[in-house]
Parts: C-alpha cells; sequence; structure tokens
C-alpha cells in the first residue's frame, strides 16, 4: 500500500482517550504530517503538552503559514480555524465558527482533502456535533482513505453517526482498531 | 454535495476584480478565500465561478455583496480583554508621555476594535489628545463603524470583556441604548477618523504611535503580509507600538529586526529605532 502523505483527525467530546490511544501507537518513523482539530473549551491550549507526554514525535500548536513537516503532530490552536494551502503549509482563519466550532474540523478536512486527494487519511471519532462529517466525505469523495469510530464504541455516537449516514466510509472501527489500523496505513501496511 | 472551483478560476475572478474595481485580492492566502467563494456561490445562486463573475461585470450592485463576502470580520467590543488589558499596563504608560497621540487601527471592519481603543484611552485620560485612523477596504462596513451601532444583546459580553481588559468605569458611559440598539457615543467618535485604505495597494497616510493590525494578517499570503508589516513599520514613529493577533507575528517577516517584542504572548511590538 501506498504511504499516505498526511493524516487529518478530528473529535470532540469522548475524543481525547482515543486520540491519545492513537498517539501512543504512532511509529517514530512517522513520514507524513498528523493534523487534529478536536473541540476545546476555547482557553485550554494545554492539548499539545498533554499528547506530547505519549510520544517521542514533535507535537505543537499550529502556526499561520509554517509548513507541514513529516513526522510531526499539529493540533489546531483555540479559537482560530486550521487551513491546509496549496505548499503544504497551515493558514489560520477566524472565519465564522461551522457547526458552531472554531476551530471546525470540516474547515481542517475539506482544505487539506484539496491539497493531498487521494494521498489523505481522514479520522473521525467520538463527538456530540456533526462538524466534520461533510469533511470526511471530501476526503471519500476526493478518494482518501476515510476512519469513522464505531457509534457503538463512541462515548458521544452523533459525529461518527452524523458520517455514516452520508456515506460508506473505508473503516469503521473500534478504539483499539483505530490506533493499530493507522500505525499500519501510516507504515504502509494493510490494516 | 460542494461546489467544486479550481484554482485557475479564482485567479481569473480576482484578476477581473482587479482590473474592474481596483480591489485586490491577488496575495490573499487563498485556501480562506477559497472557502468564502464558495458561500458566496451558494449565496448568488451560481453553480460556477464563470457565472459568479459575469454577474459581478454586468451587475454593478453585485461587486459590494460579493465584497462581504471576501472582507467581513466579525469583531467584538475589547475582544480579547487580556490584550487590551496589556495594552493599558504596558502601552498606555508610555504613549502618555506624548503631547498628542495618533493611532492607526488597520482592517477595522465595523468598527469595535476602534471604539475599543477609543473608550481605553478615554479611561486613561488621553482621548482628547488622540486621533485614531480606522481603515479598511469595505465601504459598507466602514459606514456601520462610522454609525457605531450594535446590537444591544451583544453589549452583555461586550461589558465582561470591558471589565477583564482593566476598564474602570461603566461601559454604559459610553453608549447609548435606542430600541435594540446600542449606539456609541458621539465623543468617541469625534475622535475617530474612518476611511478607506488598503493594505494591498496604498501607502503611508500619516505618522502614529500605535498600529493597532489583529488578525488581519492570517488573511495574506507572505508577501503581502511583508507589505504590510512593512507599511506599519514605516508608519510608526520611533518606539512606537505595533499590536498584531494573537496567532500573527513578525518574526517570519523580511521586518523582524525592526521590531521587538514587549508582550510575546499577547503579540505587542514596538519598533526598535
Amino acid at each position: 500500500m501506498p504511504v499516505p502523505r498526511a493524516v487529518v483527525i478530528g473529535g470532540s467530546a469522548g475524543a481525547l482517550e482515543v486520540l491519545r490511544m492513537i498517539v501512543r501507537e504512532l511509529p517514530q518513523s512517522l513520514s507524513c504530517p498528523v493534523v487534529i482539530v478536536i473541540h476545546l473549551p476555547s482557553h485550554s491550549s494545554g492539548l499539545a503538552e498533554l499528547l506530547g507526554v505519549d510520544t517521542p514525535l514533535t507535537v505543537k500548536q499550529a502556526e499561520d503559514k509554517e509548513p507541514m513537516v513529516a513526522g510531526t503532530i499539529y493540533i489546531a490552536p483555540p479559537s482560530y480555524h486550521l487551513l491546509v494551502e496549496a505548499q503544504r503549509s497551515f493558514a489560520l482563519s477566524v472565519d465564522p465558527p461551522v457547526h458552531f466550532s472554531r476551530p471546525s474540523i470540516d474547515v481542517l478536512f475539506e482544505t487539506a482533502s484539496d491539497v493531498y486527494g487521494a494521498g489523505l487519511i481522514g479520522v473521525l471519532l467520538s463527538g456530540a456535533s456533526e462538524d466534520g462529517a461533510a469533511g470526511l466525505q471530501e476526503i471519500h469523495a476526493a478518494g482518501g482513505t476515510t476512519i469513522v469510530q464505531s457509534p457503538l464504541s463512541a462515548e458521544v455516537a452523533i459525529m461518527p453517526a452524523a458520517a455514516l449516514a452520508l456515506f460508506e466510509p473505508t473503516y469503521v472501527w473500534s478504539p483499539n482498531d483505530i490506533a493499530s489500523g493507522l500505525m499500519s496505513l501510516v507504515s504502509g501496511r494493510s490494516p | 454535495m460542494r461546489l467544486d472551483i479550481s484554482d485557475a478560476e479564482i485567479r481569473q475572478l480576482l484578476e477581473t476584480l482587479y482590473q474592474r474595481y481596483h480591489y485586490d485580492f491577488r496575495q490573499y492566502a487563498p485556501a480562506s478565500l477559497k472557502r468564502r467563494l464558495l458561500q458566496a456561490l451558494t449565496h448568488f445562486h451560481c453553480q460556477t465561478l464563470a457565472q459568479l463573475q459575469e454577474r459581478v461585470l454586468s451587475d454593478e450592485s453585485v461587486f459590494p455583496r460579493l465584497l462581504e463576502y471576501l472582507t467581513v470580520q466579525v469583531s467584538d467590543l475589547f475582544r480579547d480583554p487580556e490584550f487590551f488589558l496589556a495594552v493599558r499596563t504596558q502601552a498606555v504608560p508610555l504613549l502618555a508621555t506624548y503631547p498628542s497621540l495618533k493611532l492607526w487601527v488597520a482592517g477595522c471592519s465595523t468598527g469595535e476594535e476602534a471604539y475599543s481603543y477609543a473608550i481605553l484611552l478615554a479611561e486613561e485620560g488621553l482621548l482628547d489628545r488622540t486621533r485614531i485612523y480606522a481603515t479598511d477596504i469595505n465601504d459598507g462596513s466602514l459606514r456601520k463603524a462610522q454609525q457605531g451601532v450594535y446590537s444591544l444583546d451583544r453589549m452583555k459580553q461586550f461589558t465582561l470583556n470591558h471589565r477583564t481588559a482593566g476598564g474602570h468605569g461603566s461601559l454604559s458611559d459610553y453608549y447609548h441604548a435606542s430600541k435594540d440598539s446600542a449606539v456609541m457615543s458621539p465623543t468617541l467618535k469625534q475622535h475617530i477618523t474612518f476611511a478607506d485604505h488598503s493594505l494591498a495597494t496604498d501607502s503611508i497616510f500619516s505618522e502614529v504611535q500605535l498600529v493597532s493590525c489583529r488578525n488581519v494578517l492570517i488573511y495574506f499570503d507572505k508577501a503581502l503580509q511583508d507589505r504590510a508589516l512593512g507599511l506599519f513599520s514605516d508608519a510608526l514613529c520611533r518606539r512606537g507600538f505595533l499590536c498584531l493577533g494573537t496567532k500573527e507575528s513578525v518574526r517570519f517577516s523580511a521586518y523582524a529586526q525592526r521590531f521587538q517584542e514587549v508582550s510575546g504572548e499577547q503579540k505587542i511590538y514596538r519598533r526598535v529605532d
């Protein structure tokens, strides 16, 4: 299997623990960037530090115009949308919230899909909003790989269920399977 | 299903807007611009950018409405209160040493930021000797800014912001309620000049002691960010203050050496020489 060119992950309520499982499994030899939007209260900016404990990989808040580097895990800054530009760098915006959220998962997923097309893996986790479903559908339509946390395994099923109502993703997995499956996929192996 | 538009179509439209209306969006950060154009397509019931372009060219009333999609930012009075608190504690004592003060709020949109500075300076006893230039490229926004009328239901949040920003008095001293609206006080307006100015195509117009341009540069590409920072650097007096958005920085620009950090967290800088 070809190694993906980027991974984008979105989630909200109930996603943090799953996210930590994913990050723990990411290989040190990770050869693509991983970008994360998790809805959190606007003033909490400690997610990068929190996830940094789980992995030897660099975990940092994405900055405006920053080039996306392989092997780095980027987190959207609180209260800003995070977008991917064609030259594989980030842009921020304070455009209105999407699905009441800024950062919005849809905004990240749609702009990343525009740039990476079939080379993108999109992961949508537990959450209490429908943000991310339309964006993941776009990744799917562009030929990318899509992973949805199984609603039964999700602490809050609204977000994964919204995606499943739109299209049939490549994989519907439990948290354990997401962590190990994504590890295989980013290493160029079948899950 | 979402409509799709190509980069070539976007370039074509931006070129047309520049040639016909002299508004230059060619150096805006593409990803945000594309999202906004997609929203505009839906609003104008167009299937393609070519259709939208046709309407912009054939119907003069379309462009101002399109401009709303391309430029308008929603702001608040004392947005990011910690920032205004830092201005109050770290910049105001030095600004107070000037016999007369000029501020430039670049990209002022509908005026909230400019009124916030006016209120802050009034509370610090400096407004009487201050002129605030508040500029934007959107005439519609500038008209709203000049009117200074905001929905009354936003005032609860604004009042909270004002207090967190170290406000001494009551925010209600600076507006009066009229039906469902809060109308900003004429005393504030006397000290603000709202004017049309483009960071992409215009040059500087006055020497100022403080430039505030928050959450505007993130919409520009690197070259245009550099142009804007060059204008700010040229407009500022020696040791003048530059205020950027929380996620903006002079660090990677051609002008990094011209500025020294006053508050790294709140993105307040001073011109070095």
